[in-house]
């Protein structure tokens, strides 16, 4: 018998009310071979929890993004999504992602540290003169990375409630049907397109502008392409970040000679939010998958062409095999090259920018607020490719 | 006419985007991305390569030119 012959297992394997990493991983990681799983939709896969594989199968061009769309591809929720660059194998994805690139790069992104740590400390101003108890993240974790973003994209701040709801929607599960995801998906674009629109008309010292200039002047992307990279930098670009800072509190509250250290040696907040991109599961379970393009083998399984395959991070950020003591969270550990960002072509855009932020609101919170704990229990986002607190009520 | 591509071992981070963009100029050894020969024939994707890296690591030179990254 085959391993292909056994029923896959139902996939993912992380709860959404926590930032645990499942056991079901360490006992995939361990034995030899890839994993049939089966998603909620779309077809079975193979899964891949270790770090050198996860390597491999992110990196190679052999395994496509763009083949997804002619497959039944494994996914969450029941449409199957355009995912825009997301979806595209180079010199298409090369394309796009060249011209927001260096918007993104570590020397361009260092020159906003003054003003993140200035947004950064005018929440704490307004959240210490409310007083406790406060939500986390409402009052904090997420109007920072939106404030960096909607600036540096062009996107008015005070739409936050507008874009919000759309957003969630973009990164939601199985709560949305295809048709509503499809509704609005087309609200947020169109809410774009107005954006574009106005940019068209009076241009600004932005992202926006700057890929306007892009398409009308150079013709590098259409339209539709356009609007895409703009929602797409938008949700991402904050989304994620707003999960992760209320996630690396909660992880420190729960190891708390880890945060006392930080607080006694705050020169370490760079390596400590390394350590815990790594040590934290961000995701519910892996998506994106790959297609392989021709027959490979991957960690002692031979990957037929025309097979999905998808990566646990969050297992191969836990494999013995890279990390020493994989399951301690180290806020000093050396030589940290996690995938807490992804691989490849498609390592995220926003890395030195999620990096700047997280660093950034890390340094304050210990800082400013040396007696931050929790003052209630944390709501969970459901639901959500994401994890993260939906509200975390503090005191200090 | 060929071009010379430099990776810069202390900004290189291991993204990975140069070796998945133009695998036949970039290796990834271990954890770092290098340039698998000092010299290579002129192609666009190279100074994709350079233009895309978050580390800003990649330069390619032709002759005493830095002609990537790309400054637009």
């Amino acid at each position: 018998m085959t391993t292909t012959d056994i029923a896959p297992l139902a996939y993912p394997f992380n709860t959404p009310d926590g930032l645990r990493l499942a056991d079901a991983y360490e006992r995939v990681r361990e034995r030899s071979g890839l994993l049939r799983v089966q998603m909620p939709y779309g077809e079975p896969a193979w899964l891949v929890t270790r770090y050198a594989d996860a390597r491999l199968v992110l990196g190679d061009q052999r395994f496509s993004r763009a083949a997804a769309a002619s497959h039944d591809e494994p996914r969450q929720s029941e449409g199957q999504r355009d995912s825009g660059i997301l979806g595209m194998d180079p010199p298409d994805h090369t394309r796009l992602r060249s011209l927001v690139a260096k918007a993104f790069t570590v020397r361009q992104v260092e020159k906003l540290r003054p003003q993140v740590r200035e947004l950064t400390a005018g929440l704490l101003d307004e959240l210490e003169s409310a007083g406790p108890p406060a939500d986390l993240v409402d009052k904090f974790a997420l109007p920072l990375p939106v404030a960096v973003i909607c600036r540096m994209l062009g996107v008015p701040t005070e739409d936050r409630p507008r874009f919000r709801v759309w957003s969630d929607d973009a990164l939601s599960t199985s709560s949305l049907t295809a048709e509503e995801f499809e509704a609005s998906r087309e609200e947020l674009r169109c809410y774009m397109a107005g954006l574009i629109d106005q940019h068209r008309q009076s241009p600004q010292d932005d992202l926006m502008t700057a890929l306007i200039e892009a398409r009308d002047g150079g013709d590098r992307l259409s339209e539709l392409e356009l609007i895409d990279l703009c929602v797409g930098i938008l949700v991402a670009g904050h989304e994620t970040t707003a999960s992760q800072i209320p996630n690396f509190v909660l992880t420190l509250l729960d190891h708390p000679d880890q945060l006392a250290r930080l607080r006694a040696e705050p020169e370490l907040v760079p390596k400590a939010v390394e350590e815990l991109l790594r040590f934290v599961p961000l995701g519910s379970g892996a998506g994106q998958p790959r297609y392989a393009t021709e027959d490979i083998e991957v960690g002692g399984t031979l990957v037929r062409a025309g097979s999905p395959v998808l990566v646990a991070v969050g297992a191969a950020n836990r494999d013995a095999l890279r990390f020493a003591a994989p399951g301690v969270l180290d806020i000093a550990r050396e030589g940290n090259q996690h995938l807490g960002f992804g691989h490849g072509v498609h390592h995220c855009l926003g890395a030195p920018l999620a990096r700047l932020e997280l660093q950034e609101a890390l340094s304050a919170l210990i800082t400013r607020l040396p007696e931050l704990r929790l003052a209630g229990d944390v709501t969970w986002k459901s639901e959500m490719l994401v994890r993260g607190p939906r509200v975390m009520p503090v005191e200090w | 006419m060929t071009w010379n591509v430099r990776v810069d071992p202390q900004l290189c981070q291991g993204s990975g985007m140069c070796a998945g963009t133009v695998p036949e100029v970039f290796a990834l050894d271990g954890e770092r991305a290098r340039a698998r020969a000092d010299g290579t024939e002129p192609d666009e994707r190279v100074l994709d390569a350079a233009d895309i890296c978050p580390a800003l690591a990649i330069t390619v030179h032709d002759g005493n030119t830095v002609i990537g990254p790309r400054r637009d």
